[in-house]
């Protein structure tokens, strides 16, 4: 908490003023928070068939990561411990600590037509790809006249 | 007098386009500053960054006069015909560089890369490295 009181990296403030700055100019803010800036990261994407859902959350153990898709809101959570030295060790000095660290979970709320038992989940280099398929009902069609 | 003045516009003049030339090739590859901890004892230096989606043969790690570079290119596989609804993750680029001071030894610099995390251990150089001095009483 301390930490904060001083300037560690310049750009590392100027990060964090323009985040604080995007945030009170966001006029509709999610029910959920204030979706940017956030641990992980997360980027939507969409095919006719399927959603694509990538969290950029590096350093974590596939096995401790929690997903769960509930009613159309799917949820990542889990937690990840950033080494620092702690205080009996003086000998060390944390220098700059941006790095996520603790307990973090987002939740997305899926479109109505994805099909909640087709999800697939892998992760690579620290992203965690969640793979939802739309209905059948609900992929285009097209419809041959006769 | 004069002289002196022509070298200073000289001097001017090619500061000014280097520096031009620098922010057109910042414009043309913006990146992202990943998040990093340095934390250091008195052996060395650690640093650890997060650079999710960078595959291990596209992360550049460069020293060179006492700057160390990190860059690295984020390559995600992505289904075909992809449109992207939402993303907090823009530039598919991290790039940050560090100024190394003297003690540090840049040739033993040993890296590993695992889960889209860099850990950096940058030793200090042998004559840097705290040493006890024994104190002898006759």
């Amino acid at each position: 908490m301390y930490r904060a009181l001083f300037a560690r990296d310049v750009f590392a403030e100027l990060d964090r003023m323009q985040r604080e700055m995007q945030e009170a100019f966001d006029l509709s803010p999610s029910i959920r928070g204030l979706g940017r800036g956030g641990f992980p990261a997360l980027n939507v994407g969409g095919t006719p068939q399927s959603v694509e859902i990538y969290a950029f959350a590096p350093g974590l153990d596939p096995a401790a990561m929690e997903v769960n898709l509930d009613r159309g809101l799917l949820t990542i959570a889990g937690e990840r411990t950033v080494d620092l030295p702690s205080g009996e060790n003086d000998k060390a000095a944390v220098h700059i600590n941006e790095r996520f660290g603790g307990h973090f979970r987002r939740v997305v709320s899926l479109a109505d037509d994805v099909d909640p038992n087709t999800v697939s989940a892998d992760y690579r280099d620290g992203v965690l790809h969640i793979h939802v398929k739309r209905h059948q009902s609900a992929q285009p069609r097209r419809i041959t006249v006769q | 007098m004069s002289d002196t003045t022509a070298i200073t516009k000289n001097e001017h003049a090619s500061r000014t386009d280097a520096a031009t030339r620098n922010e057109a090739g910042q414009r043309s590859d913006a990146a992202l500053m990943p998040p990093v901890d340095v934390i250091e004892d008195s052996a060395g230096i650690t640093l650890r960054a997060d650079l999710p989606g960078v595959p291990k043969e596209k992360l550049k790690l460069q020293v060179e006069a006492g700057t160390l570079t990190i860059e690295g290119e984020v390559s995600i596989a992505m289904p075909e015909g992809m449109e992207a609804t939402y993303a907090e993750v823009s530039v598919p680029r991290f790039r940050r560089v560090f100024t190394l001071s003297k003690e540090l030894d840049t040739g033993k610099v040993s890296a590993e890369f695992k889960h889209g995390v860099l850990s950096l251990r940058i030793p200090k150089a042998e004559h840097a490295q705290p040493r006890r001095i024994d104190i002898k009483v006759s």
